[in-house]
């Protein structure tokens, strides 16, 4: 028999997984999980940019990505309670917390932040919502007078009180972000068992992925709900969100590949299970995808963008483009941590297979449902505070 | 005449102590039958001879010891009863698996094949057809839960429904686990799964119930080849202490976990992970 052979052979019979690594317990939902957050994040970090550190220019999005960002919020735990094996007893991780646990923090964290972000909405939409609540009349004003809080006091000194609380708010607001999906990260970071999670940079690489997916929603919902609605739209705006997108990327891209890098030239044991998993079930979603098409073509894109001052019309076009590019990496970003590190069998002698199917319970239709919601939700939010209309009343645009 | 009656009261006597010997011997079965059935206290101890000395009687006793489990796999046979045992004993769901024993193969180009079909439920009784070289050595490696001194699964439990008891067992507590799943990542081993029916995570206990009871792990109890030992290392002499102290080849599985299992293995060949 030729060595050729025998090394086929070899690898065809050695690939044993535990029993019990057959399936894959983390699926689809725990994938969505950490991209939902990531979005969350990410759209808070652009409202920053403009409420903290100033950036004028992106005045005309620091708004909606406050509303982009309760959206997502408010169905961020949907996968999660999708995918529990007994959803009623949820609540416990909060009552009855184990302190140990990594996961016992998500409750804590998640509503902390879902007030200071609901907080920090109140605050910058309050002189609009008194605006509007005058003119409105029935439901919607008392709606309006609720998201008032009770207050229609717009005077000079009331609106001095009102930024200087906005600024404390957007201010605790960023470490709070970063720290909401800095956790996400550490959520897979902290197992030691799966050598594909077990690193200290994973907190870092899904922070900074998370701010990469929020820029780049932002970019294709801007562009795309003014194209719909007929509105002009701030170029110079989108110029700067492509350059920090840029910025953000090669952060995040230059420590994905570091972080893999890392484990090639250290070469542990878990190298060679980690190796075969990249060649392997992992070669098309991580390679081909991820890296080869979503993460090096947007990576020159964005360079050319930021660097080479492309004409308006060619800047829009490219712009929703590059950013779903994006949005995809990150995604495939998700899968190949959260699934590929499944499918190692922890026997460090083979992989699993994992196909997501339409209509199981944590399957591609559900799936579907939860993105699709919270951009239903932003839409019903766009209902009742204008998504554009800055103080005076004017639409940004 | 009065011999004729005489005879005739001795044979009724006779009779009298004929009923009187049957009346004894229904009432002494029915006595004892229902002394088998309803326990009669400590002197009329009915339950299975106890397996592990000084469990019963005292419940301090139980704190006080300090348990380890020794699988020798230089004496597995591969017969697959412990599955069988584990599985009658908790009615494990098809496809998941408390403990299960894996067949080790190696060829004389040193290359390691390792299966485990349906976890060696049924038994190792065929040999493989498929390994293309000679074969230079063969072994099974039963396995189960590690009971960690420090537990991955309870370090991860969002709610503390895995828990370690006092003396040392790592158990689930199925009415608080929320089955997020947690627990089955972050285990080294893999020992553990989610139960379909009760959608709550489970594992192998040792038997816990069974050792509160003063018996040997289901396992241990039906082992022909005594490859699955089970015992106090406070008690001198129990087997486990012996082996434990005497030198013998005895690893952990995945020691650089730093978990620090409470299981053993004597004979323990380096292919095994």
């Amino acid at each position: 028999m030729s060595v050729a052979a025998h090394g086929e052979t070899i690898a065809a019979v050695s690939n044993y997984i535990f029993p019990n690594d057959l399936h894959v317990h983390w699926s689809l939902m725990i994938v969505l999980y950490p991209y939902i957050t990531g979005l969350v994040a990410g759209a808070f970090i652009v409202s920053s940019l403009y409420h903290v550190f100033h950036i004028k220019s992106l005045k005309p999005v620091a708004r909606f990505s406050l509303l982009f960002a309760l959206a997502f919020l408010i169905c961020a735990t949907w996968p999660l309670l999708n995918h529990l094996g007994r959803p009623e007893r949820a609540l416990s991780m909060m009552l009855t917390p184990n302190p140990t646990s990594a996961m016992a923090g998500f409750g804590y964290i998640y509503s902390a932040y879902f007030i200071v972000l609901l907080l920090e909405i109140i605050f910058i939409f309050r002189p609009v919502v008194v605006a509007l609540g005058q003119k409105a009349t029935g439901g919607m004003k008392a709606l309006y007078s609720v998201l008032a809080i009770g207050s229609d006091n717009v005077s000079a000194k009331a609106m001095k009180l009102d930024h200087k609380i906005i600024a404390f708010l957007a201010a605790i607001g960023i470490p709070m972000a970063c720290f909401l999906h800095g956790y996400v990260g550490f959520i897979f970071g902290g197992i030691k068992a799966n050598p594909l999670w077990a690193t200290p940079l994973m907190p870092l690489i899904f922070l900074l992925s998370a701010c990469v997916s929020g820029i780049a929603g932002i970019i294709v919902t801007y562009i795309l709900i003014m194209k719909v609605s007929g509105k002009e739209i701030d170029v110079e705006c989108v110029q700067t969100l492509i350059k920090f997108l840029w910025g953000f990327f090669i952060l995040d891209f230059t420590f994905e590949m570091l972080e893999l890098f890392s484990h090639f030239y250290m070469a542990t044991h878990h190298w060679h299970t980690l190796d075969a998993l990249y060649s392997g079930p992992l070669f098309n979603t991580f390679w081909v995808a991820q890296v080869g098409i979503f993460s090096v073509i947007p990576f020159f894109l964005l360079m050319f963008m930021s660097l080479i001052r492309f004409k308006d019309g060619l800047l829009l076009f490219f712009a929703p483009i590059v950013s779903i590019m994006i949005l995809l990496q990150v995604l495939l970003m998700r899968w190949n941590v959260v699934i590929g590190g499944q499918l190692m069998s922890k026997s460090e002698r083979g992989a699993t297979t994992f196909h997501p199917m339409w209509l199981e319970k944590e399957g591609i239709l559900p799936a579907i449902i939860i993105m699709v919601a919270p951009v239903v939700i932003l839409w019903l939010i766009g209902k009742i505070l204008p998504f554009w209309m800055d103080d005076d009343g004017i639409e940004a645009a | 005449m009065k011999e004729i009656v005489d005879i005739v009261d001795i044979k009724k006597e006779i009779k009298k102590d004929r009923r009187a010997f049957i009346k004894n011997v229904l009432s002494g079965t029915i006595a004892g039958s229902l002394l088998m059935v309803i326990p009669a206290g400590a002197a009329l101890d009915q339950r299975l001879p106890e397996q592990l000395p000084g469990m019963r009687g005292n419940d301090s006793p139980f704190t006080e010891k300090k348990f380890a489990f020794i699988v020798d796999v230089t004496a597995c046979i591969g017969c697959g009863s412990c599955c069988v045992a584990d599985k009658n004993e908790y009615n494990v769901p098809d496809g998941n698996y408390r403990t299960w024993v894996e067949r080790y193969i190696i060829d004389d180009h040193d290359e390691v094949f390792v299966d485990s079909p349906n976890g060696g439920l049924d038994g190792y009784t065929k040999p493989r057809k498929d390994i293309p070289n000679p074969v230079r050595d063969t072994f099974f490696v039963p396995k189960l839960c590690n009971m960690c001194e420090k537990p991955s699964c309870v370090q991860v439990c969002p709610v503390g429904a895995t828990y370690k008891t006092e003396d040392g067992f790592i158990l689930v507590d199925k009415k608080r686990c929320v089955g997020c799943g947690y627990c089955i990542q972050a285990c080294p081993y893999s020992v553990r799964f989610l139960n379909p029916v009760s959608r709550t995570a489970e594992k192998c206990t040792w038997c816990y119930h069974r050792v509160r009871e003063g018996l040997l792990p289901a396992c241990v109890n039906v082992c022909p080849t005594h490859a699955r030992k089970f015992g106090d290392l406070n008690d001198k002499k129990s087997e486990v202490y012996k082996i434990l102290r005497e030198p013998h080849v005895i690893s952990v599985l995945k020691p650089d976990m730093g978990n620090q299992p409470a299981l053993h293995y004597l004979g323990l060949r380096r292919e095994v992970v």
